[in-house]
């Protein structure tokens, strides 16, 4: 474990430099560890191997605020058998939901349909929430799906847009602009304010594509 | 209740509070404003908590129409408002405040005693405008409610704050031990490209480093140099997470003067020592408790 200043208000914990699970565990013990926060403590922001902690330099100190994630590293793990979340997504693969079927088809050298098969028979490990609000980083996607981004990103890409960005796979959980090739759609809203929690997915659940048949 | 209407919006106005905390690990990430010393004195001058929300206008500001009788402050930049800076003022109802063009800096505020009222989306009335979360800018016509709660009298004598010039006071990233000293060597200046989200410098290419980089999560004004070597500093409502590596983080007390460049503006940047950004923060903290 690494501990370092980020900034005058942030820390950062690394468990190494590798996607590994491992590293992954080691994320969620801190979450979980740091999820009654004590007073001055803002923000987490998990990621593949780290944790950057946010806290307001006026209540707490570097210092402190290490103290307290070793403190809490120290501790076992609060749930350390519990199973994760396995959640499915229904997706409309193709057509209008998915405009660059065809062309991830065309740069793997498979069939369209393989593409799909091969995209939702694979389980998926959300590994952390981040980039937009609701976003999965998800691992797992078999190496023959992978496609390069788009030469020039797109303005506009819908949320709930599955896509494949190189070696990685996820889907927009707002509306926003992207360069990921889509290759279908989902109806579930991954982000709702008004929800609670407003992410639909948290990191350390298991996910599974559930291809929909046009209505 | 009372309200103000709005005859013009100014460029781009929003409701802003301190931000909205406890998401980040959900990809929300904290928005609030972009200087935010300016929206507490204002809120502290007119007797508000200092997190109440208030008004952010950028670049050009607006035109307001009270109602009811109001005690309102202008603070930050100087955008030709009708009424003086650093100051709470009293107004008549039917009163109308006007804001112009900026003169200086890129934001002011207008804080209003009671605090704007709007729905607050996870805890906060911040507006953030990539996502939408929180609202949208102000538009022609909209009408906004005065809330009711402010704490104390409102102070109607108050000097301006010292004035902030020279580089910006930056401590060291995470990724500090890559770099040589390119960042500190030469003048970079803010483009047009700058948004709440960053502000993107052009300026001398900085070297890639060679080092293999995860994603990881970042940090309110981290200094970030993709491969094309232009660096982007992270603003508030930056993502919460990046793959790009961070030689500097500029300091706590500097984040209100990153919240007032405007495009062309010159930046440089100097190295301090962890113990003197947080010094530095202490005194503008007195500073705005002087307003108490």
């Amino acid at each position: 474990m690494d501990i370092r200043p980020a900034s005058d208000r942030s820390l950062l914990v690394s468990f190494g430099s590798e996607i590994s699970l491992e590293a992954h565990r080691r994320v969620l013990h801190l979450l979980a560890g740091l999820e009654r926060r004590p007073a001055g403590l803002l923000n987490l922001h998990p990621a593949f191997a780290s944790v950057l902690i946010d806290f307001d330099p006026r209540r707490l100190s570097h210092v402190q605020v290490e103290a307290l994630v070793r403190e809490r590293m120290a501790a076992a793990p609060l749930q350390p058998q519990a199973s994760p979340r396995a959640i499915d997504i229904p997706v409309r693969y193709g057509g209008d939901a998915g405009p660059d079927l065809a062309e991830v088809a065309r740069h793997t050298g498979l069939a369209p349909e393989r593409v799909i098969e091969l995209h939702a028979s694979a389980g998926y490990l959300v590994y952390f929430l981040g980039f937009a609000p609701g976003f999965p980083y998800l691992g797992g996607m078999p190496a023959e799906l992978a496609t390069p981004r788009l030469p020039a990103p797109r303005k506009h890409v819908p949320a709930g847009s599955v896509a494949i960005g190189g070696s990685q796979t996820g889907i927009y959980s707002v509306d926003s602009p992207g360069g990921w090739r889509i290759i279908g759609r989902t109806y579930l809203r991954l982000f709702n304010p008004e929800s609670t929690p407003p992410a639909l997915l948290s990191a350390g659940d298991r996910v599974h594509f559930i291809p929909q048949r046009d209505s | 209740m009372s309200a103000i209407r709005v005859i013009e919006p100014g460029f781009q106005t929003t409701v802003q509070d301190l931000g909205r905390f406890g998401y980040a690990h959900l990809g929300v990430s904290a928005s609030g404003a972009a200087d935010a010393f300016a929206l507490r004195a204002g809120n502290l001058l007119v007797g508000n908590t200092e997190n109440a929300p208030a008004l952010e206008m950028t670049l050009v500001g607006g035109v307001f129409e009270f109602e009811d009788p109001a005690v309102v402050a202008l603070t930050g930049s100087d955008f030709g408002g009708s009424i003086p800076l650093w100051t709470a003022v009293g107004l008549q109802a039917g009163s109308t405040l006007r804001c112009g063009p900026c003169r200086s800096g890129a934001r002011c505020y207008l804080a209003v005693q009671g605090g704007i009222h709007t729905p607050k989306v996870l805890g906060s009335a911040s507006t953030h405008l990539l996502t939408g979360l929180g609202g949208r800018p102000l538009r022609e016509g909209d009408r906004l409610d005065i809330g009711a709660q402010s704490i104390r009298r409102p102070r109607t004598h108050s000097a301006p704050p010292p004035e902030q010039t020279g580089p910006l006071r930056v401590t060291a990233g995470p990724q500090a031990d890559w770099f040589r000293d390119e960042l500190y060597e030469e003048a970079y200046e803010i483009t047009e490209a700058s948004n709440r989200m960053g502000l993107r410098l052009r300026g001398p290419a900085i070297p890639s480093p060679p080092g293999h980089m995860l994603t990881e999560g970042v940090s309110l004004g981290a200094v970030q140099v993709p491969p094309d070597g232009q660096p982007i500093i992270l603003f508030v409502e930056h993502q919460t997470t990046g793959g790009y590596p961070k030689p500097a983080n500029v300091i706590s007390a500097d984040f209100s003067r990153l919240g007032q460049l405007r495009p062309r503006d010159p930046v440089r940047f100097e190295r301090v020592t962890m113990e003197q950004a947080l010094d530095l923060l202490r005194r503008q903290e007195e500073w705005l408790y002087s307003l108490l």
